[in-house]
């Protein structure tokens, strides 16, 4: 440690500590300015310290209700944390074989991340559009008119915003299980199938133990990617909003550090997750190697 | 074993299928009705399937010459301008980045460390991109903190207005967010450099900047490549960050498409859709064009 810094460390030490100030700085300020006492406003100084705006925040913000849009983001981003799990793992593991058309799929989930996300919203947003139109003019001809009364659109949480998340969250799985894999010592698996293992067996209790810390990363990319997720939901989702969107829409309107407040609560759960992931992961980790 | 291999086809198929499925419902599909109904026509109430370049000629309508205040057309100007922002913002993060990600790949030594200062870089990443917007309003407000330090210390009199909802803040808000972008895969490039490189140019005299210039940034380019395309199409496709940090002020391309669809003129905003994509593809042959040249010297 006491070996001479390399000429240009101090300087490029400065730097990189400047980017971390900018990077938290701004976060940290609204984190403290979301305690802001009753009396205070948008900015500092802090007028005594209070959870005044979370019970403010509580009680809901002019028209939008935060439980409701709290609750259906959370839903959507745990269906969309198992799907991208189930799919990236089974993807991944597809790749390792010979797997004709593997380099066309890979392009396409390549060209779905780095796609401008306004673009593949629009075509889901139309997709579905479309799909309204045909249903409505089949029920049309079969004369189902009171079918045709209650169908409201085929565009939804769980429908429409469901799928646009997946293409944003699905690249980063498959690049992941890439990075695994391609460090991936398949002698373990030799070793099993030699031992009279089937191919789940070798799975569950070879592969999967190896590879589950990743598998957690994926799990923890897909939640919180969906849970921040704005560009692609905007315009595939129809009537209901996900927290962001509301958030998004608040920006503009409310004047109080109930909008900090909401900002607070929303890293939270963030950071929750991440923390539950990194524990997990390593606690899977320590388990292996004691085994 | 031959056996193996040949049977593993149709199941390596089989676990692929639902991964495949959903970028061909959600992804490829889309794309496809994108380009079909930048071709249809529209009323107020529907979609009328047709084929006509109608919508394109529209975009484009009155920009062949200046109009009456010497202005370019709305279309080319809006292009510009988000072109400008591309421009900005990918030179600023590439410098941060590759400033960074040099850093943490050649100067930290202890592998635990990099680990920490890596993560400490990406952790924001997983948080909410609005969220990190607004975090600039008590620092950038009219009341904010800049603004009363300057008046505090009687640098300036009255409030500087230009911080907050403008092209300044766009900008900013764009680095704060994108820079991570540019760091991982610039980070990833240096890792795989060879060590034994550095000395060999340092053992033939080379200086630290030569020694930068002529193998690190050469050995690092596939990250700089990567991630440029990812910030130059985030960036043009934009219209969440320039609408808040703009006080939707700014006009972007995302921008048009996402009031033209709230107006459910679908044709119209999917053949913008269509020139927006044209346009951002042009740009990434362009970059790959421009590595694999250097490649060649």
């Amino acid at each position: 440690m006491n070996e001479k810094r390399a000429p240009g460390f101090w300087p490029l030490a400065a730097v990189f500590a400047a980017f971390v100030l900018f990077l938290y700085g701004p976060m940290i300020c609204i984190f403290v300015l979301s305690f802001q006492g009753p009396e205070g406003g948008l900015t500092f100084p802090l007028r005594g310290v209070s959870l005044h705006w979370f019970y403010k925040l509580a009680e809901g913000l002019g028209t939008v209700d935060i439980g409701a849009a709290f609750r259906r983001s959370l839903l959507l981003g745990a269906l969309v944390m198992l799907f991208t799990v189930v799919l990236s793992v089974l993807a991944g593991l597809a790749f390792r074989k010979k797997l004709s058309g593997g380099n066309t799929l890979f392009f396409v989930t390549v060209a779905s991340l780095i796609m401008p996300s306004i673009i593949v919203s629009l075509g889901i947003g139309l997709q579905f559009r479309l799909i309204d139109t045909g249903i409505k003019s089949i029920l049309t001809s079969m004369d189902a008119t009171s079918m045709l009364e209650g169908y409201g659109t085929a565009l939804g949480l769980l429908t429409s915003a469901l799928g646009a998340h997946l293409t944003w969250t699905l690249p980063f799985g498959l690049l992941i299980m890439f990075a695994v894999f391609n460090r991936f010592n398949p002698a373990y698996e030799e070793a099993a199938r030699d031992l009279g293992a089937t191919p789940w067996q070798t799975f569950r209790h070879v592969v999967l133990p190896l590879i589950g810390p990743s598998v957690v990363g994926i799990g923890m990319f897909g939640f919180t990617l969906s849970w921040d997720e704005i560009a692609r939901t905007s315009q595939a989702i129809g009537d209901v909003n996900t927290l962001p969107l509301e958030l998004q829409g608040l920006t503009s309107t409310v004047t109080t550090p109930s909008i900090y407040a909401l900002g607070t609560v929303t890293t939270v759960v963030s950071f929750l997750v991440m923390g539950v992931a990194v524990a997990l992961a390593r606690g899977l980790a320590r388990r292996q190697v004691k085994r | 074993m031959n056996k193996s291999t040949a049977n593993t086809s149709l199941p390596a198929w089989w676990q692929a299928a639902p991964f495949t499925l959903v970028f061909v419902l959600f992804f490829l599909i889309p794309l496809a009705l994108i380009l079909m109904v930048s071709f249809w026509n529209f009323n107020e109430y529907e979609l009328l399937p047709g084929f006509t370049f109608k919508n394109y000629f529209s975009i484009f309508e009155g920009c062949t010459e200046l109009t009456d205040n010497g202005d370019i057309c709305v279309t080319l100007k809006t292009y510009f301008s988000t072109l400008k922002f591309c421009l900005l913002v990918w030179l600023i993060t590439l410098l941060i980045g590759f400033s960074v990600a040099y850093f943490l790949a050649f100067h930290v030594r202890s592998q635990g460390m990099q680990t920490a200062l890596f993560l400490v870089c990406t952790v924001p990443f997983w948080t909410s991109n609005v969220i990190r917007m607004i975090s600039w309003v008590p620092l950038l407000g009219r009341n904010g903190l800049i603004n009363q330090t300057l008046t505090g210390a009687g640098i300036v009199d009255q409030p500087v207005e230009w911080l907050l909802f403008s092209d300044f803040s766009v900008v900013l808000a764009f680095v704060h967010l994108y820079t991570m972008f540019m760091i991982v895969p610039i980070f990833n490039s240096m890792m795989r450099i060879d060590r034994s490189l550095l000395e060999a140019a340092s053992d033939a005299g080379a200086s630290v900047w030569q020694t930068l210039w002529n193998v690190i940034v050469p050995l690092s380019r596939t990250g700089i490549l990567i991630g440029s395309i990812f910030v130059i199409t985030i960036v043009m496709g934009d219209f969440v960050t320039i609408g808040v940090m703009g006080g939707q002020q700014i006009a972007s391309i995302g921008k048009i498409i996402q009031v033209q669809t709230s107006y459910l003129q679908f044709p119209l905003a999917a053949a913008n859709a269509v020139i927006l994509l044209a346009v951002v593809l042009m740009i990434i042959w362009g970059l790959t064009r421009l590595v694999d040249i250097r490649k060649e010297l």
